[in-house]
């Protein structure tokens, strides 16, 4: 029998704020020794109450406006209780019943399919801190501790491991495109919800959560494998499936079962009552829709509008570093589809070359912009605005400053370029007599002599041109 | 009976109990759990008081969490024979001008009448909670021990007001603490079914402050509110299940106390809790876990916070026609020492006085075991009701 996979998902993902959900403690994805980022608020100590940090509503707003939610005016904070000691307060202030954002959806393309994945609803959390153990002894670091999480929660809408993959790549460049979540690793973590059902069939087979999945090649892995696991039981009997939360040892590359103890808690929710209901007015909506980066789909249709190729398009989605350089770039004055061909051809392949990773400081995008301009209004050649590219991402020095000291610009003298023409076929007659008897080849190599003569400072179609010209005599 | 748990000043000019925590002093909040814990900050109340000239002389003794009558059960302070509040007896004393109690379970309101003073619980969001020991924060709220009214609405000028440290601080507007407002002709109710309750020392308080303001004018009508019962329950349900979330804290990894032997984490923490919390603390926990469990919640919970509208709205309705309303704030004036299994049944038959005003929020202002309650920031009234009453005692 064929079977069809059902998935839905849970995401947690980080959001890049200054300081924390609760307090004003910041900066905690750079401390460098554990606990050095935590006031006693976020440790758990009495007397602190929390303070809602306001940058967190707008960021989970905006995050739902990106992925067509409702945005609800009034949200509230839950409690949710367990211990563990890396939860000072041994309680997690979530949202449970009244989550900031519903009723969403974003569409997913993957090489087979086109599918609308229904978002259920964002809510915001706070994150818990990290144990670490060494030898006899455990330690608490309470550094993430209130670190400010969105989860998002899907319908049971994807149907491969490659839907939630595109899905979870789609959300990653998102979010690092807006600034949303830097989204590093670790700081986005999802829970699978997972089964499986006869094709055709409407009912939903029994489900079962693999939690806490973090690499995008483990979450595959892990989707494979249960898939396979509730096929066996069903078409072989293997085993009795239950609803259960498993998590997915690496090692193995197989999915067990957590010990129930864990799993049937009961958090005992309840409203926060520290918390005043968060109302987000017309006016506050309306200043989050306004800063709303624009979407990734608005994106796309924008790149091939101006005629973007679909490779290009595809290489820019994927890379929010790439796009945000477009985007300055393009800001700096220079026009869509020429930057993306300087950033995607030219620079890229400048990085490469040189084995460099691309950063947000590789090149300062009105330099860039700058670089650009000189070569449209032919103050210098492409291939000199290359070379002006590769001292730039070297040196970072200014573009005009250093095409000014080392003479760069255009020849736009005629007459030297003749001259140049005149000189380089009185030198090389054999080549010359060559041509002349139809050896087309030669030609390539008087431009290169010509451009040599000239240093490179010319545009090669003239060059071009006043060779035939003067060969034509 | 010891008074302070922590001296701290010797020309101090105030008292704070110990759930209000204070820089670098040691704080118990007369619980084990808390043993060699200190704060790394002050709260605000404290703050305001000492930039207005009102040093905190030391911190007295609370029960454990504030969840006992008047304190009889704080660590290391135990009481035996006549029980008395520690802060309550320091102003009476007139050692200190005044003092600030956390105010939950009523506890404050029973210690000023057994020691004859007055205590006001202000309204709900009016005083910063930031720096108490917290358990219950739908309903806890600082207030002030005095003598007469006239110093309770003066530190209450220096307390009161927005901090944005705390989230359920109603935002900045002034408040009035008059107590000259003028008191005749205006209509209080006196609830029969708490009178009742009450034994007859405590009748005749009441009786004398009735006769006293019927001299002023006031009319005095007797009215049934039967929603006492329902209120009493009501907050001792969200009280549990808030202090039980609040205090499940305490766990013996971070600070305080940490019980000796353990062999695994889980074993940490039930022997830490089992050894740090005392058998009322342990109840209520007991307790809040329960109404909070699946099986509870809608019965229990979420039907208290049922009854904690409603009844509001009842009171509001009240308000309308009465401008305070008067009750026993107790059932006796003459506790003594009691087993603390018996704790539980005890402090519970005792919050039907008191649950009203902490479910809702109203102030309510005691005068010896007559309290006063109003609509929310009604203060004014029941300080000036307090004072004219103030007046015949002399």
């Amino acid at each position: 029998m064929k079977y069809e996979i059902v998935i839905g998902l849970e995401t947690h993902v980080e959001l890049n704020t200054k300081s924390k959900i609760f307090c004003s403690c910041g900066g905690h994805s750079s401390a460098k020794e554990a606990n050095d980022c935590v006031c006693p608020a976020c440790c758990g100590m009495p007397g602190m109450l929390p303070v809602m940090n306001k940058r967190v509503v707008e960021l989970a707003a905006t995050a739902g406006l990106m992925l067509n939610c409702n945005i609800n005016k009034y949200s509230t904070f839950d409690k949710k209780n367990y211990y563990y000691p890396d939860l000072p307060c041994a309680y997690q202030i979530t949202q449970l019943n009244h989550p900031i954002c519903t009723n969403g959806h974003i569409t997913i393309k993957t090489k087979d399919t086109e599918r609308e994945i229904r978002i259920k609803q964002i809510h915001m959390e706070e994150d818990a801190g990290k144990l670490v153990h060494e030898g006899n002894f455990s330690y608490v670091d309470f550094n993430r501790t209130s670190v400010p999480l969105i989860e998002i929660v899907t319908q049971p809408d994807f149907r491969s491991a490659d839907e939630v993959l595109t899905y979870l790549r789609k959300l990653k460049s998102m979010f690092q495109s807006s600034g949303i979540s830097e989204c590093e690793t670790g700081a986005m973590r999802c829970d699978i919800n997972i089964s499986v059902r006869p094709e055709g069939s409407s009912e939903y087979g029994v489900r079962t959560e693999v939690k806490n999945m973090s690499s995008f090649e483990l979450i595959e892995k892990a989707i494979n494998y249960e898939a396979q696991r509730h096929i066996d039981a069903i078409e072989y009997e293997t085993e009795e499936l239950i609803q259960e939360t498993r998590r997915f040892d690496e090692a193995t590359g197989k999915t067990f079962a957590m010990r129930n103890k864990e799993t049937e808690a009961d958090y005992r929710y309840f409203p926060d009552p520290n918390l005043m209901p968060i109302v987000i007015d017309d006016a506050w909506l309306e200043k989050i829709k306004a800063n709303k980066p624009i979407i990734l789909d608005e994106r796309e249709n924008l790149y091939r509008e101006v005629g973007i190729g679909e490779k290009e398009i595809a290489m820019l989605l994927s890379n929010h570093v790439l796009m945000k350089l477009l985007d300055d770039t393009v800001q700096a004055g220079a026009d869509l589809k020429t930057a993306s061909s300087w950033i995607l051809t030219d620079l890229i392949g400048l990085l490469k070359r040189k084995n460099i990773a691309l950063t947000a400081d590789t090149i300062a995008p009105a330099k860039l912009a700058r670089i650009i301009e000189l070569v449209a209004k032919s103050v210098i050649t492409r291939a000199t605005g290359k070379k002006l590219l590769d001292v730039v991402v070297e040196k970072d020095v200014d573009p005009d400053e250093y095409r000014i000291a080392n003479k760069l610009d255009m020849q736009q003298d005629s007459g030297l370029l003749e001259n140049a023409v005149r000189k380089v076929l009185q030198e090389n007659e054999t080549m010359v007599a060559e041509y002349k008897a139809g050896k087309e080849k030669v030609f390539q190599a008087l431009i290169g002599a010509t451009m040599k003569e000239l240093k490179g400072k010319a545009e090669p179609s003239a060059v071009v041109e006043a060779l035939r010209k003067a060969l034509l005599r | 009976m010891e008074y302070y748990v922590q001296k701290i000043k010797e020309n101090g000019k105030i008292a704070v109990d110990d759930l209000i925590l204070i820089k670098d002093v040691p704080s118990y909040g007369g619980s084990k759990i808390l043993e060699g814990f200190h704060s790394l900050f002050t709260a605000e109340v404290v703050e305001r008081l000492e930039k207005a000239g009102y040093p905190v002389s030391g911190t007295t003794p609370v029960g454990e969490f504030g969840l006992d009558l008047v304190g009889e059960f704080s660590y290391g302070h135990t009481q035996k024979g006549k029980l008395y509040g520690a802060a309550a007896e320091l102003v009476k004393k007139g050692e200190v001008e005044f003092a600030l109690g956390v105010d939950m379970n009523g506890a404050p309101r029973r210690a000023a009448a057994l020691s004859g003073i007055e205590f006001l619980k202000p309204t709900y969001g009016t005083v910063s909670r930031y720096g108490i020991i917290s358990c219950a924060a739908s309903g806890e709220q600082i207030g002030v021990y005095a003598s007469n009214a006239e110093t309770i609405a003066k530190a209450m000028k220096i307390i009161a007001g927005h901090d944005e440290k705390d989230g359920t601080s109603l935002p900045d507007m002034t408040y009035d603490y008059s107590t000259t407002e003028a008191v005749s002709g205006k209509k209080v109710a006196l609830i029969t079914e708490l009178l009742e309750k009450a034994d007859d020392d405590v009748k005749k308080q009441v009786q004398k402050v009735v006769a006293d303001l019927e001299k002023k004018g006031v009319k005095v009508e007797k009215i049934s509110f039967v929603n006492c019962q329902t209120a009493c329950i009501a907050w001792q349900i969200l009280m549990a299940a808030e202090t039980c979330n609040n205090i499940s804290r305490y766990d013996g990894v971070k600070f305080g106390f940490r019980a000796e032997k353990y062999k695994d984490i889980d074993e940490l923490y039930v022997n830490s809790r089992t050894e740090g919390f005392n058998l009322l603390t342990k109840t209520m926990i007991l307790y809040g876990s329960d109404v909070l469990s699946k099986k509870r919640y809608k019965d229990c919970y979420e039907k208290s916070l049922r009854a904690r509208r409603l009844i509001a709205e009842q009171l509001n309705a009240l308000f309308e026609q009465y401008a305070a309303v008067i009750a026993p704030v107790c059932s006796t004036l003459s506790f003594t020492d009691y087993d603390v299994k018996d704790a539980f049944t005890k402090v519970y038959n005792e919050m039907v006085f008191t649950a009203m005003a902490n479910l809702t929020g109203i102030p309510s202002l005691t005068k010896g075991a007559v309290q006063f309650m109003a609509k929310p920031f009604g203060e004014s009234t029941l300080l000036s009701l307090a004072r004219v009453s103030e007046k015949e005692d002399k």
